[in-house]
This record gives C-alpha cells, structure tokens and sequence, in this order.
C-alpha cells in the first residue's frame, strides 16, 4: 500500500525550513511532513478529532510558513493595485482585502491578502509561492515603493472556531466586539506588537496573530494554556485543507493555479476590471466578454467513493467533462465533498454529473453556495 | 494471535487458514494512512491477481491501494467496514481485517515476515 498519493516522510536531512515552533509540535507528537520546504505538523491526534474541534471549540494552527511582504513608500498603493486584480485603493487602515495576482494571461500566480497598514500595505502570501511572487512583485513594483521580505522575522498562528473570540479576549485583554471580519488591528503583548485580524481559513469565527518570532513559544503556550477551558487544541494541515474545502474556499495548487483565472475559479467578484489598469487586466476582459469556457464548482457525492485530484468528471452521457481539483470525506456532513473544473454547460447548481472514482463511476450533484448550512 | 500473521513489505498483513488467507492492514500501516473515513472494498466472486489493488483505504487526506499479496478468488469481505470504518484503526490485526481470498493450490508465505521480522523492518523504513 502507500503507492498513490503517498504522504512524503521527513528524512531528516536538514533541507526543510522550521519554524519557530517546530520543537513544540514534536513535544506535542506532532506528525510532521514536507509542506512548501517546511517541517509542518500534519496532525496531532487524528484529522478527524482536529476538525470537529475547530467546527465546535477552538483550535490554534502554526501558520509561520506563510509569507509576508510590507509595502511602503508613496508607491506602495499604485505598486499593490498593478499587481492585484482587486482595488486595494478602496482599503481604509485596518482593513483587509482577498485578491489574485495575476500574470498577463490572467492566470492566476496567488492569492493573497491584502491589509492596509499606517503607512503601506502588508502582503500575505502562501507558503509555496513566496518566492516566485516576491520576485513577481519585485518585477513590477511602481517607482517609490519599499519592498520588505518579512517572512523570516514573522509568526503566524491562527485561532479559529467558534470559541476563537473569548480566547483571543482573555489572552490580550481586549474587546473583540467591534473588530470586523476581515480588518485588523495591533495589540501590545508583553510589550511587543501583534498584529490581530479577523481573518481565517476555515469557515469558522477566527483570528490570525503576527508577531516578531521572539514571542513565538510564550504566544504558543498561552494560546493552549488560556485556552484549554475552551477546549482548544493544536490543529495540523490535515484539518486545515478539511476545514477550508468545507468552507468551499480555494486551496492554491489544487483548484487555482496559473493554468486557470479568477473568472474561471468563481473569483469574478475580487476582479475589478473599472480599476485602470494592472497585470492581466487585457486578458480577463477578454475573457469576459467571449464568456469562460469552464467553471470551477463545488459538488456533493450521492453514491459511495471519495472524488480526489485528478479524477475525471463526466456527464450522465459518460463523457469528460472535467476534472476534480480537491475532495474528501466530509467530516461535518459525513458524506464526500469536491471541487473542480467542467465545463460551463455542466455548472449550474442542481446539475447532475458523474465522477470517475477508480473503477467505478458514481453520481454527484453540484451545489450552489456553501457546502455547511 | 498476531504471532499467526504474516506480514509484507507492503504492510499488508496475511493470516493462513488453509487454502483461504485473511487479509489486513499491519498497525503501523494504519497509523500512517490516520483516520480511515471509507473502506472501498471488492465484490465477493471477483478474482484478483498477486500485486493487483483489492482495496481502497480512504483517509480525510488521501487514498491508498491495497495491494493482494496472493492470486485467487474473493470469498469473504468485511462488511463492518462499510458502517465502521474506523475498525481499521482501532482494530488493525483483528476486527479491522479487510478480506478473505481463496488461493489456487497451496498459499506461499515463506518469503514474508513474521511479527518479529517485521518489527526489526520496521525500524529500517
């Protein structure tokens, strides 16, 4: 066994980047995996016990292998706005913007977001494409823009579920009642600053904290101690890609990429083609105007079998017309769920399709909207 | 019991009852794949050949292939796997087993391990 999809073990061999709190997660008997170059804990006790905690209680996730990237200068918001596809001049401080970023053909190199900063704007990015869109960023940056790598400086940890805002209240002695989904705020913390934001990856009420690296064990520590009347545990990236197909939010790699385009990944609504101009623009109005030939969808399985990655998509007919990009078995509703690309005829909500699971073929149904009620 | 079982690089287990072998997934198998969320299992009458895939294990993560270490005929699965699946993680070598096949003449395990053979091959991967 172990021959498909085979979880890549760590050799120890001392090439993978760690976070700060690598030593936590092994205490912890994290089972720790490649994931972008980092040693990153898969799962703590079990996916399915992780998930429901997040779903239920509180969980807290090491999310240090993002990237961040600060701008500055009075370019900065030219800079931000000709390389995301979003309109980041609309951003007040404090406030938080999803966006593409696009290359010219439309296809999508990330997706990030943007937070408007006192005096700029900070760049979250994943993990995997750190680099490639810093030197993207670096490519196009408009003249009077200060560009900063923060990654290696920053932590990350990310507080999600529905006991996420007493939590984060107790341990900053705070108010979170005033504080929006997606806007932010900094807080002191033993004297050092921490960028709190209503922001997450899971579907659930949620914040991610950033903070200089130094913090990283005593903000660990605290989050599971103060925590542990709510319930909280440690989450691994298991959970994390669960949590976020349930939530039907796109995973990088999987359902977005740079063979696809916001308009085709349902993005259309982080696409301001008004704004002047910025990378891709040319391309998505085309694109637009001729209609996509493919839609990305989310469906649910009504007979037995998990749709994964690259299992063809057919019509009642039996012909292809697609591909699944994520699936699993959801833990919520206890029936499969996924993701992916067909074409357009096919993705209305209600369509019935049929999904190639090894041998067999078995009956989904795309759904409009969220897969949680 | 489980010094009855023998075991496969592939960390399939096999337990011989004459001409039928049982077949399962070894606890450190298990441990790897994490929470088994559906067990997609053959249809008693199919045949299956050494080295084919006979069983799906899907985990919320990813899927893995059991392979058969043995070439006949399917004459029993385990049906507690379709309601419980998680039997294979909390019952591996026992309740957890995955199916039955019937051997065309005699079962060869010589060339597999026996739990302590295993344990020490174990510690190599």
């Amino acid at each position: 066994m172990f021959d498909r999809q085979r979880t890549k073990k760590m050799k120890g061999d001392g090439q993978l980047k760690q976070t700060p709190l690598t030593a936590r997660h092994r205490a912890l008997g994290a089972k720790m995996v490649d994931y972008a170059g980092f040693e990153m804990p898969v799962q703590y006790v079990g996916v399915l016990e992780e998930h429901n905690t997040v779903r239920t209680k509180v969980g807290i996730f090491d999310l240090t292998h993002m990237g961040e990237f600060e701008l500055t200068g009075p370019g900065a918001l030219d800079t931000v706005n000709h390389v995301t596809t979003n309109d980041a001049s609309v951003l007040k401080e404090g406030e938080i913007q999803y966006s593409p970023l696009t290359n010219e053909e439309g296809g999508i190199i990330d997706d990030i977001l943007v937070y408007r900063t006192a005096d700029g704007f900070l760049l979250v990015v994943n993990a995997a494409n750190a680099a490639k869109d810093y030197a993207w960023i670096e490519a196009n940056l408009k003249p009077g823009t200060d560009l900063r790598d923060l990654s290696d400086e920053l932590t990350l940890i990310a507080v999600q579920g529905p006991q996420s805002a007493p939590l984060v209240e107790e341990i900053f002695g705070i108010s979170l009642a005033e504080l929006k989904n997606y806007t932010f705020i900094e807080v002191t913390y033993e004297g050092t600053k921490v960028l709190l934001s209503r922001t997450g990856y899971t579907g659930e009420d949620g914040f991610e904290l950033y903070f200089p690296n130094a913090l990283a064990d005593t903000m660990w520590d605290e989050c599971l101690q103060k925590g542990e009347k709510y319930g909280v545990e440690p989450i691994g990236l298991g959970a994390r890609d669960s949590l976020r197909l349930e939530a039907r939010m796109p995973l990088y790699g999987n359902d977005i990429g740079e063979d696809t385009t916001p308009l085709e990944a349902g993005l259309t609504r982080f696409v301001k083609l008004d704004k002047a101009s910025f990378i891709g623009k040319d391309a998505l109005q085309k694109q637009k105007d001729e209609g996509v030939k493919r839609r990305l969808v989310a469906f649910v399985v009504t007979e037995k079998g998990i749709p994964r990655q690259g299992y063809p998509l057919l019509n009642l007919e039996g012909e292809e017309i697609g591909a699944v990009t994520s699936g699993t078995h959801s833990p919520t509703l206890d029936y499969p769920i996924g993701m992916g690309y067909v074409d357009v005829a096919y993705a209305k909500p209600e369509t019935e399709i049929q999904i190639q699971v090894r041998k067999k073929l078995v009956r989904a149904k795309i759904i409009k909207g969220r897969f949680l009620a | 019991m489980s010094e009855q079982l023998r075991f496969t690089k592939e960390h399939e287990w096999l337990l011989v009852k004459g001409d039928v072998i049982r077949i399962g997934i070894s606890d450190y198998a298990q441990n790897e794949l994490g929470d088994i969320v559906f067990v997609d299992l053959p249809s008693v009458g199919d045949t299956v050949e050494e080295g084919e895939g006979i069983a799906a294990l899907e985990s919320v993560k990813a899927v893995s292939d059991v392979y058969s270490p043995v070439s006949g005929e399917v004459v029993a699965v385990n049906e507690e796997l379709e309601d419980s699946p998680e039997l294979v993680n909390e019952s591996p070598l026992d309740q957890g087993w995955i199916v039955e096949i019937k051997v065309d003449g005699v079962a060869q395990t010589g060339d597999l391990m026996n739990k302590q053979e295993y344990e020490a091959f174990l510690k190599e991967v």
